[in-house]
């Protein structure tokens, strides 16, 4: 193969790729922005004048605008939460050696891998006898069983990063191991902490099958009322792909941002 | 304990320390995960269906067990769970080696990072919006996957009205969303390459598949190993984009495991036999699980 045919094969293959990725998004987003008649129009149009009138729709409707609410709430306090308690055990994982560490750690991890649908139903029938059914308490602790492990994850491969010398210093110094690590790790480990945020509060945002379960009416989260819209028998197309844009803009955005520190995030463990 | 203090005197910190630090995160997740469990695994030996309050909860054994073990509708679903997986994974391995490649050739700067970037979309669209999505562009009427056949020249596709067309559906939309976790996997094997012996190689052959067989593919295995491990824990909870696509449906030709034991429990109401279920599936996942560390920890030795 000549040099510019390659080339030109190389851009086309990346071309196809950036194409891939963004399409489904891209349809969602401007079906949002399509008026009834082009939403419904056979074959579909590609070329429309824009309207905001399912963003007004939405925004106009209390239920979507609670439910984006409920899921900040959610979804920030886990993150908190799964940082506050998984950060220091991260140190613990990374730093000192005693027995059955390594089994602690994945035993973490395999937390990650349970079902959803396997913690569903106790946590149903618990949260209706304690009557924490449809509260934001229920879905916060449940979120922890897939963020903790996230956390506890890329925390601990960040902390092993920071020169075991730094700690030394600072214990000649007469530091605490609580000194050490709220002024050593914390600070240094920084970049490790916010990626596991970040993934902390996608996993939150995105959650459905929980928050389909544990909550009623208060407490809705967004991807359940985007759902909620799907019964009935004439579907509000429109309103449907305005609120999935709502949930899915701001983290795809904030992910885009941080894309750098995500993939270096995703790729921990697999390339061990 | 005393004989590590002997080998390493100057550790510099009391043997509870680690505890202390440990402690919160452990007793948090026992608190949320393991009683749970063991909630399910005994309301798996009662009767318990919360629609008939009147007839109590009684203590059934393992009959709710065998009435699993002997419900051809619940190895229908894992075989279908077993069958999604397997079209699904090598389609996503195939496809995210070849994007990897792609990344990994030099040349072509802004368009190669753009690329790059943009597989960080699909990532971070909500599972049950990918469902949505999927719907849209399913649509029998209005859906743009039927505008594209027709314009290949093939007719109008009922996709979720169809068994065929909803089973591939969901496993189009699964494939869009985890392709990019593929390619980002492997574009780290790729990247982890020394230099020198890529270069070397170069000079050997220019044939690009003998360059993959023989000189990258071995910094591609460790990440295909956690990838099909984690992917398949991941099929077997796969919910929110087939539960909002399809709901399992039509028929059961999008039955999966996860949807058919959340419709018993939360459908039926019949929660001691989906408590029942739900342990069996932690079995497979607990087993998928210590495969997952036998692999790791062959990796790290």
């Amino acid at each position: 193969m000549t040099k510019p045919t390659s080339r030109l094969l190389h851009g086309l293959g990346l071309t196809v790729v950036v194409a891939f990725s963004l399409f489904p998004f891209y349809w969602m987003v401007t079906s949002s922005l399509k008026d009834q008649t082009d939403l419904l129009a056979s074959p579909p149009v590609w070329t429309f004048a824009p309207t905001l009138e399912h963003y007004r729709a939405i925004f106009a409707d209390q239920k979507v605008v609670n439910a984006v609410i409920n899921s900040l709430i959610v979804a920030t306090s886990t993150t908190i939460l799964a940082v506050m308690l998984g950060a220091p055990a991260a140190y613990a994982l990374a730093r000192f050696d005693f027995r059955g560490k390594q089994d602690l750690w994945f035993w973490f991890i395999s937390n990650r891998m349970i079902s959803p649908i396997v913690l569903a139903l106790p946590i149903y029938l618990l949260a209706m006898q304690l009557g924490l059914l449809d509260t934001h308490l229920v879905l916060i602790l449940i979120y922890l069983t897939f963020n903790l492990p996230i956390v506890v994850w890329i925390c601990t491969d960040q902390f092993r990063s920071i020169p075991p010398e730094l700690e030394q210093a600072a214990r000649l110094e007469g530091a605490n191991q609580w000194i050490i690590f709220s002024k050593i790790y914390v600070p240094l480990g920084v970049p490790g902490i916010a990626v596991s945020a970040i993934f902390s509060f996608i996993f939150s945002w995105n959650e459905l099958l929980y928050a389909l379960v544990l909550t009623r009416r208060t407490v809705q989260t967004a991807p359940v009322v985007a759902t909620s819209f799907m019964s009935g028998y004439e579907l509000p197309w429109g309103k449907i792909m305005a609120t999935g844009t709502v949930i899915v803009l701001p983290v795809t955005v904030f992910a885009l941002l941080v894309s750098k520190h995500m993939i270096r995030g995703l790729t921990m463990g697999a390339t061990k | 304990m005393a004989d590590a203090v002997d080998r390493r005197p100057n550790r510099g910190y009391g043997r509870w320390t680690p505890f202390w630090f440990l402690a919160p995160a452990v007793f948090t997740l026992l608190a949320i995960g393991i009683y749970p469990t063991i909630f399910a695994a005994v309301t798996s030996f009662r009767q318990y269906n919360i629609t008939r309050p009147r007839d109590g909860f009684p203590f059934v054994g393992l009959e709710n067990y065998f009435t699993v073990l002997s419900d051809d509708t619940f190895w229908a679903t894992l075989g279908l769970t077993g069958r999604f997986f397997l079209t699904v994974i090598p389609i996503q391995v195939a496809l995210g080696i070849g994007i990897a490649l792609l990344l990994h050739t030099p040349g072509l700067g802004v368009l190669r990072a753009l690329a790059r970037v943009t597989l960080v979309v699909p990532l971070a669209t909500t599972y049950a919006v990918v469902g949505l999505i999927g719907r849209l562009i399913f649509n029998r009427d209005f859906g743009v996957a039927n505008q594209a056949l027709d314009f290949i020249g093939i007719g109008g596709l009922d996709w979720l009205g169809s068994p065929a067309g909803a089973f591939a559906a969901i496993a189009m939309m699964d494939i869009w969303q985890w392709t990019p976790f593929c390619a980002l996997i492997f574009l780290a094997g790729l990247s982890m390459v020394p230099t020198e012996i890529e270069e070397a190689a170069r000079l050997e052959t220019r044939s690009k598949f003998m360059m993959l067989r023989h000189v990258q593919l071995p910094y591609l295995l460790p990440g295909l190993t956690a990838m099909l491990i984690l992917r398949s824990a991941d099929v077997l909870k796969l919910f929110d984009m087939v539960f909002v696509m399809t709901r399992g449906g039509p028929g059961a030709a999008t039955d999966l495991v996860s949807v058919y034991i959340q419709r018993v429990g939360f459908r039926v109401f019949d929660l001691g036999v989906a408590s029942a279920q739900a342990i069996l599936l932690l079995v497979l996942t607990i087993l998928l699980a210590r495969l997952y560390i036998r692999l790791l920890y062959r990796e790290i030795e």
